[in-house]
């Protein structure tokens, strides 16, 4: 912090009120914090925890009905009255930038990159058309874009997407802000391009001597480029200090256990930890042990086998099956995964995570190549065949938003494979199972009676691992079960995963883009990167001595909070 | 009892509860929509004549102006008798009954039509959809009311005259359901195919479930609110294409005679000066088409179906 000049942005006591007919809400509490020129804030804190209300109250773009209910606003010493829709709308873009966290909705798709960048730029500074295009050659050359004279001209589908955030942050850049609020501008983006973002915004808070607020939930980001944090917890600042000391010597019990729960890359441990009290799991699950001393005698070692799998996606026209514009999402994937094995599947989004998923999951056949379930080919299996394999098969999915039908109670959701296979006959027989299976995963047994609506994502996650369960599968599929949870919540949801694959000797495909997490959970790692596959092998092989340059690169993006800065920009 | 009324208190302690008592329009329009239900079902009790059975019109006492007594017989009629002593308030009573219960079979059979082509369409995709798509455009390029009058006008030549009539109301009926599930197949449709990409459908095709109870049991519940908002907005459509079929004669006959019927007789009078016959119809149509519009806009605010 430097004195003498006062700060870019200050706020003093501000509270942001949600009224609503059940009373009002209060999403930010008594918030008081300061940016200096040049230097960059980060707010870090779970959803919920009004870090992106502080952002929207200091621009006016509070949705409704949430007001300002006291405090105020500084920029640059000038008082600000947010409530001033005409102000606020000549601050903004003008003294204050904002860059949001999708760059896929945030550029107009409707009109080319030059024309977004010199509308701006005239609308904000008296210059003359080819002036203004000058300029924004300038902006795009800044912010890292190659060749800016000429993917100017191109539309926003024809970037990609750290192309397109880059195209963001220099349309943010075009009115020579002194603040911009970035609201998790790095989340929707891979590890590689996240590094080569954070960098960029780091250079420029820097040299122009920008204020930045940096808002996330992601601790390695905050470590890499903020100088100082503040840790939000249900509306208000527990913790305001240099991230170096709140990292190393955190004071506030909830940023000691927010920074306990963030997975780490560098070592394995046997659990994740957890904040607070854990649950401890562990009930008769006899029930579901059953299945797999059945099953268990299978000879061959591999459970599951992917062989020379190609799936070409193209498409369709209006009648007839021509397809044109054919794109390869995976090209020639050989892989195997044994019995009683936790197999990581990482790689950037696009690699084919997903279809891979899909095609071992039933859902979607390859284009050529086979799947084998126990050296049985799947897609070319007899019903009966099939049914025996999709009742073994089941997979936990990314949203648990979408991944549950919000008309039936959790009750049904669970009950639905164990009538529909037959496994117990009716339903007052399957009530108690489904109750024992909601007691392992850590529910309430009153949770069986209510619609998913009532329960929080970490629930329902737990819900949808109870209704994989209930099939009593003997190979799990995981498509990046944790990435739509809060911190706390992931470390909870992996352990009850980790739990039950150990007791259950769960055969497991674990899906995820996080680094860390794959470390912790898996016992081997298959590595992709457009739709080959790059690594296969043991876990703590591919982590500690990866043989595949890609590999390599993933590992040194990981934003890590274990790691100094300075180690970060010398492998960018 | 006790449960009945807790019940109540959870549904407008609902949001969608608490936003209907707060509309004016909505209530209001109710209120109309069930005085004129409980008018056209409670109509043998309510109406003082029974205009089905032609001994009971009094031919002394036609053309009586609303709200005054006949001069022969001494007989007060509150909407006036037309030319066969016929009781305009009666066979508005009749005609609302009719028209109602046309309208609502009509919707149905539309929205079952409509409901499982779009299902059907949306959820097998390919070839199956495109065939459904392009038969709902063909039929959307030709006005509906003119697809009702095609099969009305076929079934008049087909049938025998004495079946016809008896006939009449099912052919209405068909003719309107007909032609209006065009909406319903295309909103269902978008939403099924949007429904289908959700990870619960997934799971779903995970243990192997048959389509069936994988359209009915999942997909079907998640897709209901516009399918609510479509049925209650076309209700009032239907009545109105009801009316004009009858208006123009390929309706329903004047024995069994429905709002637009009565309409449609009523305009001979017109220039005579006895507007009455016609008035009284042509209002209760105009008051049921609204209220049915005015809550059909309601539920569209209030549930916010996508692409509406």
């Amino acid at each position: 912090m430097t004195s003498g000049r006062p700060p870019v942005l200050s706020i003093r006591g501000l509270c942001v009120d949600f009224p609503s007919r059940h009373g009002t809400l209060r999403a930010v509490r008594d918030v008081s914090l300061e940016i200096a020129p040049g230097e960059i804030l980060g707010i870090v804190g779970e959803s919920g925890a009004g870090k992106s209300t502080v952002g929207a109250a200091i621009t006016g773009l509070l949705q409704a009905p949430g007001q300002i209910s006291a405090g105020e606003v500084r920029l640059s010493g000038d008082i600000i009255d947010t409530r001033d829709a005409n102000a606020m709308q000549a601050l903004r873009g003008r003294r204050i930038s904002t860059i949001f966290q999708d760059p896929l909705t945030s550029l107009n798709p409707l009109f080319t990159i030059e024309r977004q960048l010199v509308d701006t730029i005239r609308a904000h500074r008296a210059l003359s058309r080819a002036e203004a295009r000058v300029e924004a050659v300038r902006q795009l050359e800044a912010v890292g874009i190659p060749e800016p004279a000429q993917r100017m001209t191109n539309w926003p589908h024809e970037f990609s997407g750290g192309m397109r955030q880059r195209a963001v942050i220099a349309l943010a850049l075009c009115s020579q802000p002194e603040l911009i609020i970035a609201d998790e501008p790095t989340t929707a983006l891979d590890v590689t391009v996240q590094a080569q973002i954070l960098k960029l915004i780091q250079n420029l808070a820097r040299e122009r001597r920008v204020a930045v607020m940096l808002i996330t939930h992601n601790m390695g980001v905050i470590s890499q480029i903020t100088d100082r944090v503040a840790v939000m917890k249900s509306g208000e600042v527990v913790e305001l200090g240099k991230t170096s000391t709140v990292l190393s010597r955190p004071c506030h019990e909830y940023s000691q256990a927010l920074l306990s729960v963030v997975p780490r890359g560098d070592v394995k441990l046997s659990r994740f930890p957890v904040a607070g009290s854990a649950r401890n799991i562990d009930a008769a699950m006899k029930w579901l042990l059953e299945s797999n001393s059945q099953h268990g005698s299978g000879g061959a070692d591999a459970l599951v086998e992917l062989r020379r799998v190609n799936r070409v996606f193209g498409v369709p026209r209006l009648f007839g099956s021509v397809t044109h514009g054919a794109f390869k999402a995976l090209d020639n994937v050989s892989l195997c995964i044994r019995r009683g094995e936790v197999m990581g599947l990482v790689g950037e989004s696009g690699s084919g995570k997903s279809t891979i998923a899909k095609i071992v999951a039933g859902l979607n056949p390859p284009s050529t190549g086979e799947l084998l379930f126990n050296g049985e080919d799947v897609y070319a299996a007899r019903f009966e065949v099939r049914q025996h394999i999709r009742r073994q098969t089941q997979m936990v999915f990314q949203d648990p938003y979408s991944s549950l039908n919000s008309h039936m109670r959790v009750a049904d959701i669970i009950m639905e494979p164990m009538i529909h296979f037959g496994l117990e006959k009716n339903r007052q027989l399957a009530e108690p199972l489904m109750l024992e299976l909601l007691n392992a995963v850590g529910l309430e047994a009153s949770a069986a009676r209510r619609y998913p609506h009532a329960f929080s994502g970490g629930q329902r996650q737990r819900i949808s691992i109870a209704r994989a369960l209930a099939s009593r599968p003997s190979f799990l599929i995981c498509d990046e079960p944790t990435s739509a949870l809060d911190v706390s919540i992931q470390a909870q949801i992996l352990n009850l995963l980790k739990d039950l694959q150990e007791k259950l000797s769960l055969t497991m495909l674990f899906i995820s883009h996080d680094l860390p997490v794959v470390r912790q959970m898996c016992d081997r790692v298959t590595v992709l990167q457009k739709g080959q596959v790059c690594e296969i092998g043991e876990a703590d092989d591919v982590f500690n001595h990866p043989r595949h340059r890609y590999t390599e690169t993933l590992l040194s993006m990981i934003p890590s909070m274990h790691r100094p800065v300075e180690l970060i920009q010398a492998t960018s | 009892m006790k449960r009945l009324t807790r019940k109540f208190a959870a549904l407008f302690g609902s949001d969608i509860g608490h936003s209907y008592l707060r509309s004016p329009g909505a209530l209001f329009s109710t209120m109309v929509l069930l005085i004129l239900i409980a008018a056209a079902l409670g109509a043998p009790l309510l109406a003082p004549q029974n205009i089905l059975d032609p001994r009971t019109l009094d031919l002394l006492s036609a053309n009586t102006p609303p709200w005054s007594a006949n001069a022969l017989t001494g007989h007060f009629y509150s909407f006036g008798t037309d030319d066969q002593g016929r009781d305009v308030l009666s066979a508005t009573l009749y005609g609302t009954r009719v028209s109602l219960l046309v309208a609502l079979v009509a919707v149905l059979l539309s929205m079952s039509i409509g409901v499982t082509l779009g299902l059907i369409s949306g959820y097998f995709g390919g070839r199956t959809d495109a065939a459904i798509m392009r038969i709902a455009d063909v039929q959307l390029s030709i006005p509906a009311i003119f697809i009702a009058l095609l099969i009305s006008g076929l079934s008049r030549t087909l049938l025998a005259p004495g079946v016809r009539d008896t006939l009449a109301i099912y052919m209405v009926i068909l003719a309107i359901g007909i032609s209006g599930w065009v909406t319903y197949a295309r909103t269902v449709r978008g939403a099924v195919m949007v429904e289908k990409q959700r990870e619960y459908v997934q799971a779903a095709l995970m243990i192997g479930l048959p389509t069936r109870t994988m359209l009915l049991r999942h997909i079907l519940p998640n897709v209901r609110r516009p399918i609510l908002v479509i049925a209650t907005i076309s209700l009032a459509l239907s009545i109105i294409t009801e009316a004009t079929l009858s208006y123009l004669g390929a309706g329903l006959p004047p024995t069994q005679p429905s709002l637009g019927t009565l309409i449609r007789s009523g305009q001979d009078f017109l220039f005579a000066g006895e507007w009455w016959i016609l008035f009284f119809p042509a209002a209760t149509l105009l008051t049921l088409a609204l209220a049915i519009n005015v809550l059909g806009d309601w539920l569209r605010d209030v549930l916010n179906p996508r692409g509406l």
